[in-house]
């Protein structure tokens, strides 16, 4: 019999998987007792996409990012885009949802990338600012764009509905300001875990991987990273890029949950940006882990407290509070290391039966 | 043919001439070290030779290879590695990783073999793995080998940059005052670390050092630099006799 032997990476990264599927069970069960909490079960996987994608940049990569929601949108507009136009020429929705996430991650991805090219050689306070105002253009381009399409194909303007041209049977999918229309509702819960799950694994394994170690040396010391050959710009953008087209993942995904998304300033401004931000401080910066629980949590408190009417604010600033210290105060942090040792000291006499017990087993099984 | 060739280099910072007509001649195999006081222009000729900064002016061949005016990317990969006067490590990761981040252009596989774990990934990373606890039994951080490498004590800190120095397989190693902050037990040790790399590994080791004891005890030729310009140059125990260094290091 082989003996399985876990390192100790691989056993923090299934903890985290496990914590995933606990905490949908969770939000399945949170989803049934409300309408309203039920309409935030989609929403939710989208919102910890978000936060572990930008966990990736300014976690991993360690550069600060403000413009995160405006790759999101990208990836809503371009996904709910193809939806609908391709309704007509794709009829197994598995399908076309499927694609209308890959090219929603796809266009947001190669956006990053264009962006990331000249913003990059920026750092610090610089490239937050940078990054804050490409998003914000992004989002106002987006209100200026039209998009139909009749018999003759794809119209497109930049200035109202008239002037698309579209002939009688011609379908309006993007209408300025008064956003996207008609994105078939292909989202649902389950697959919002499996994109969650997807989004862990891709950015986990990366950080495992000979990019991410790259990635993480630039983050803790430039000059070093150089002097051992590693291409800064390179890397810089390569985590830029995938922090990007996962976060138009979420958007296309997200898209496909409401019949009419517009590309408002608390969907896709800089307070959404900025609300990522506080997921992924509150979590941990450079937890991926922690950027799951703080979204999740963080997300559905304010419709879980909404019991409590006028206080649930100051519920929620508590809360906020609350987990800040348990994050990032020392004291915290040597708390939960002695908790840690506590149980594995409590554990120890468990495991080591369990060990005797198996070698035992192991014995028999050998006579 | 000399391994390192140096001629005529120099640099200026605004008014300062930090280097001047500086030059050099390392064989292969050579222990060679570089001293003078403090502010004389050492640490700024490692930083010309790696191309940190663009020289001025003047010419650095490695092994018959021009390489003047490179980008520090692709001199590191010519072959010269260092170490850094001021410890750089990768602070938040491992020691064994610090070292195989070092082995990042010795081996090779895809981003998305790396992110799918395909079957290249679980090769090349356990070859990685070995190679980098190698490099780590080397300098006798192996059992350290999960620790975050800014948990590690100063000296093993200062270890653990010369094995990711080592990690990318140069041809020459250039060392930054490898044994300040050490004890003189550990500098004991360290000389003894630097003598087994160069016989392992066939190493040419260029070091700046004050520790005087390190540099008469494992350097063959030196150079003094003072005030950015060569005062004295040979075989270690004729510089280190000659009343010019002393001068300059005692003062008059
Ligand atoms: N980037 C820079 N800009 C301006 N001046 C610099 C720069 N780098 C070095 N210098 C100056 O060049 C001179 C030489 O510095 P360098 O660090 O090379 O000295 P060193 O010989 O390594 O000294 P030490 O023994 O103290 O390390 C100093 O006067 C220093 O201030
Ligand atoms: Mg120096």
């Amino acid at each position: 019999m082989k003996k399985i032997k876990l390192s100790r990476q691989s056993r923090s990264d299934l903890i985290t998987y496990g914590i995933i599927l606990l905490l949908s069970l969770v939000l399945f069960f949170v989803g049934q007792s409300s309408y309203q909490l039920k309409g935030l079960l989609v929403p939710v996987c989208a919102q910890i996409i978000l936060a572990v994608s930008l966990n990736l940049t300014v976690g991993i990569l360690g550069e600060l990012s403000l413009g995160h929601a405006g790759f999101m949108c990208i990836g809503t507009f371009v996904g709910a885009s193809f939806s609908i136009y391709m309704e007509q020429f794709i009829h197994i929705p598995a399908l076309r949802f499927f694609l209308a996430l890959l090219v929603g991650a796809l266009s947001a991805g190669i956006m990053g990338f264009l962006i990331g090219l000249p913003v990059l050689r920026l750092k610090g306070d610089y490239l937050a600012i940078v990054t804050l105002a490409f998003g914000e253009i992004i989002k106002n381009l987006i209100n200026m764009v039209y998009l139909g399409y009749d018999g003759n194909g794809l119209h497109f303007s930049m200035n109202d509905t008239a002037s698309l041209g579209l002939a009688e049977d011609g379908v309006v999918i993007i209408k300025g300001p008064q956003g996207v229309t008609g994105t078939p509702a292909d989202s649902n819960f389950g697959i919002g875990v499996l994109l969650v799950l997807l989004t862990v694994f891709i950015v986990l394994n990366l950080v495992h991987s000979r990019d991410g170690r790259a990635i993480m040396a630039i983050r803790d010391n430039e000059i070093a990273a150089e002097s051992v050959g590693i291409h800064i710009t390179k890397y810089k953008l390569m985590a830029f890029t995938i922090s990007a087209a996962l976060a138009g993942l979420a958007g296309s995904f997200y898209a496909h949950n409401y019949n009419n998304i517009k590309a408002s300033t608390n969907n896709f401004g800089y307070n959404m940006s900025i609300m990522i931000l506080v997921f992924v401080v509150l979590g941990g910066i450079g937890s991926i882990r922690g950027s799951v629980i703080a979204a999740t949590v963080l997300y559905m408190l304010p419709e879980i407290l909404r019991f409590m009417s006028q206080y649930r604010m100051l519920v929620y600033a508590i809360v906020l509070i609350v987990m800040m210290l348990f994050t990032w105060s020392p004291k915290a942090q040597a708390w939960k290391a002695v908790q840690l040792a506590r149980c594995k000291k409590k554990l120890q006499p468990l495991t080591d039966k369990f060990r005797k017990k198996s070698s035992d087993e192991l014995k028999k099984e050998g006579e | 043919m000399a391994l390192l060739e140096v001629q005529n280099l120099g640099i200026s910072f605004g008014g300062l001439r930090a280097v001047d007509d500086f030059h050099l001649q390392v064989e292969k195999g050579q222990l060679y070290g570089l001293i003078g006081p403090n502010g004389a222009g050492k640490t700024t000729v490692f930083n010309l030779l790696t191309g940190v900064y663009k020289p001025g002016e003047g010419i650095i061949k490695l092994d018959g290879e021009d390489i003047t005016g490179r980008s520090n990317i692709e001199i590191n990969r010519a072959g010269i590695a260092r170490t850094f006067q001021n410890i750089r490590l990768f602070k938040d990761q491992s020691v064994l990783d610090n070292v195989k981040i070092g082995l990042h252009n010795r081996f090779h596989y895809s981003t998305f073999e790396g992110i799918f774990r395909l079957p290249r990934y679980r090769k090349i990373e356990k070859e990685m793995d070995e190679r980098a606890m190698e490099l780590l039994e080397v300098f006798e951080l192996e059992k350290e080998k999960d620790y975050l490498a800014s948990n590690l004590p100063y000296g093993k800190q200062r270890k653990l940059e010369i094995a990711r120095a080592l990690a990318t397989d140069p041809k020459l190693l250039l060392l930054d005052e490898p044994a300040a902050g050490m004890n003189p037990n550990e500098t004991h040790e360290l000389m003894d670390t630097i003598r087994f790399i160069r016989e392992k590994f066939h190493m040419t080791i260029l070091l700046i050092e004050h520790d005087m004891k390190l540099v008469s005890g494992i350097c063959e030729e030196l150079t003094v630099l003072n005030f950015g310009s060569i005062l004295c140059e040979g075989e270690t125990d004729k510089v280190l006799q000659d009343p010019e260094v002393i001068k300059a290091y005692l003062g008059e």
